[in-house]
């Protein structure tokens, strides 16, 4: 028999989590009252700075959308994730496959899975003087470049969850496809790839999440090619027009606003796939 | 050599290729810093082999050695504070609470967030709120970031506010995949409150404790956009993080060929760092 308990809440700590919530609400309130402000309307004084503007009028963010270079900030960042997704993707999970098959029986296989797999260590730091001369050279010093690096920076992680996942999907599935004469190229498309795709819903978040906020690969690769990604955008337009609050944070917001949008409606897959990625 | 069938070919002719672009692109860079860690090279013109005469100075320069103090201070408190709230974060997450997946959803926020912009909107904090703040008070008023003494804290403040995001969802997983009926038992056995937790809860997600804190060690010890958006390593070179020394010094420093060295010195101790970690809370893992 069940019986059925009425749930009972926890108020005391729903309470305390609501009132923690400032935490993460009030960097993010300051810098809309800020964005929407007029630089006259600041003053030296909390409440001047923190009390809504008088009005909310959008000067602010187009004026920061034309000093920034916002649509074409935006567009590069948009092209640099969504390539590196895909490429991740297709290359990785086919990089998965290939080695989480074979390297239980073969010592290539399980030294290509190691060899690949330690470059997680390889700090950033000791690879980036090196590569702006070799991107110079191969003259990829653009978004370009910056793609392939990010392909071949996320391969470590990637490949050891394709590997992982791929462990728990039996040869058996295809062999099936054998016996009907299929070639193990067609089998690993029509049959392997889609079974993968929670696992490919993992990566690319977390690919995502990686590209999309990255400063430092842009900065070191990309920087005398003239284009911008969305962060950035930010980082030149602190060095040259630091002092002028207002129009700063509007662009900062422009920068985070994509994000909350795309937070807002995948949460769900988001969250689900930065746990899946760290346990693994 | 015994002919490939069609199945091996496939794979090899996936394998390569891709292993190829692998080595392109962090292999071949890895061992050409470890050529110029070798030489005077300033980042352009000629230059000279020194042997290990950047390795001899990097054990000298005491700007090196500075940044490595600070950086292991930031790393080390950043893990400690960052793992020690997540844990209460998640304890209460998961408890029955009202309108969990929302709280949840919204906690999560700081770390979708890029940490650069971050970084700009918490300068501001600083800059102005807080010392805004401390003079209604009756303090001097003056930026922590401009204090040489407390700089760094305002930089694991921030860190803290976004990768606490990121270590309570995982442990939140983790007191999931523990059962309900070993917290009946354990009441059984007069286990409550901290006891609880301490005996039960958190032996169980100790792999979970494992993954958090390698990863935070690690995210921290390579710290760059906070320091670029806070301090810039300053003031007087105190929040200088090693990232940001060999990017600063090394792309427009003249420093090219010492700040390789710097940067192989940096690999070996993450590389040691990590194994031992893993080793360490391995090894308690199995005592279980």
């Amino acid at each position: 028999m069940k019986i059925k308990v009425k749930e009972k809440f926890n108020w005391p700590v729903t309470i305390l989590l609501i009132l923690g919530l400032i935490t993460v609400i009030f960097p993010l309130y300051m810098a809309v009252v800020i964005a929407f402000k007029q630089p006259s309307e600041m003053t030296n004084s909390i409440t001047g700075i923190l009390s809504l503007p008088k009005s909310w009028s959008l000067a602010n963010f187009s004026e920061a959308m034309r000093v920034t270079d916002f649509w074409h900030s935006l567009l590069n960042s948009i092209l640099i994730t969504v390539v590196t997704v895909v490429l991740s993707i297709l290359i990785h999970s086919l990089l998965g496959y290939a080695i989480g098959r074979n390297k239980g029986k073969s010592k290539f296989y399980n030294f290509a899975y190691l060899y690949v797999v330690s470059g997680m260590f390889v700090p950033f730091a000791i690879l980036m003087m090196p590569l702006v001369k070799q991107t110079a050279q191969m003259g990829i010093a653009n978004v370009v470049g910056v793609i392939i690096l990010y392909v071949v920076f996320y391969m470590p992680m990637n490949l050891l969850l394709y590997a992982g996942y791929l462990k728990n999907i039996p040869v058996a599935l295809e062999e099936a496809a054998w016996v009907d004469g299929a070639s193990t190229w067609t089998t690993y498309w029509k049959i392997i790839f889609p079974i993968m795709s929670p696992m490919h819903a993992t990566v690319a978040v977390l690919t995502a999440l990686g590209t999309w906020n990255d400063v430092m690969t842009p900065l070191v690769i990309m920087s005398g090619s003239g284009m911008n990604t969305l962060p950035l955008a930010q980082l030149t337009f602190q060095t040259q027009f630091g002092t002028n609050y207002n129009l700063a944070f509007a662009s900062y917001l422009l920068a985070l606003l994509p994000i909350l949008i795309f937070y807002l409606f995948c949460q769900k897959q988001i969250l689900n796939g930065v746990v899946n990625g760290a346990v693994k | 050599m015994k002919k490939m069938n069609n199945r091996e070919r496939t794979f090899m002719l996936i394998t390569v290729p891709i292993l190829a672009l692998f080595f392109c692109f962090n292999t071949l860079p890895l061992i050409k810093g470890v050529i110029y860690s070798f030489t005077n090279f300033k980042g352009y013109g000629t230059y000279d082999w020194v042997g290990f005469r950047n390795y001899i100075d990097l054990f000298q320069d005491a700007r090196v050695g500075k940044s490595y103090l600070f950086t292991f201070k930031l790393a080390v408190v950043s893990t400690v504070a960052v793992n020690l709230i997540s844990l209460i974060m998640a304890l209460a997450l998961n408890a029955k609470i009202k309108f969990k997946s929302a709280l949840r959803g919204f906690y999560f926020v700081p770390n979708i967030l890029g940490a650069l912009v971050v970084g700009y909107i918490f300068n501001y904090f600083f800059t102005y709120i807080l010392p805004a703040l401390s003079r209604m008070m009756g303090g001097a008023g003056t930026s922590i970031l401009a204090d040489e003494k407390w700089a760094w804290v305002a930089i694991v403040a921030v860190c803290a506010w976004q990768s606490i995001a990121m270590n309570t969802i995982i442990y939140i997983s983790g007191l999931q995949t523990v059962p309900e009926d070993v917290y009946e038992a354990g009441a059984i056995d007069g286990a409550t409150g901290f006891a609880r937790f301490k005996n039960l809860t958190f032996p169980l997600i100790l792999p979970f404790f494992t993954i958090n804190m390698v990863l935070c060690m690690k995210n921290f010890l390579m710290v760059f956009d906070q320091i670029m958006a806070l301090t810039k390593g300053g003031p007087a070179q105190s929040t200088e993080s090693i990232s940001y020394l060999i990017y600063n010094n090394g792309m427009a420093g003249g420093q090219f060929g010492f700040q390789s060295a710097n940067a192989v010195i940096f690999f070996v101790v993450i590389v040691v760092i990590s194994v031992l970690q893993m080793n360490f809370l391995g090894k308690k893992e199995e005592q279980l």
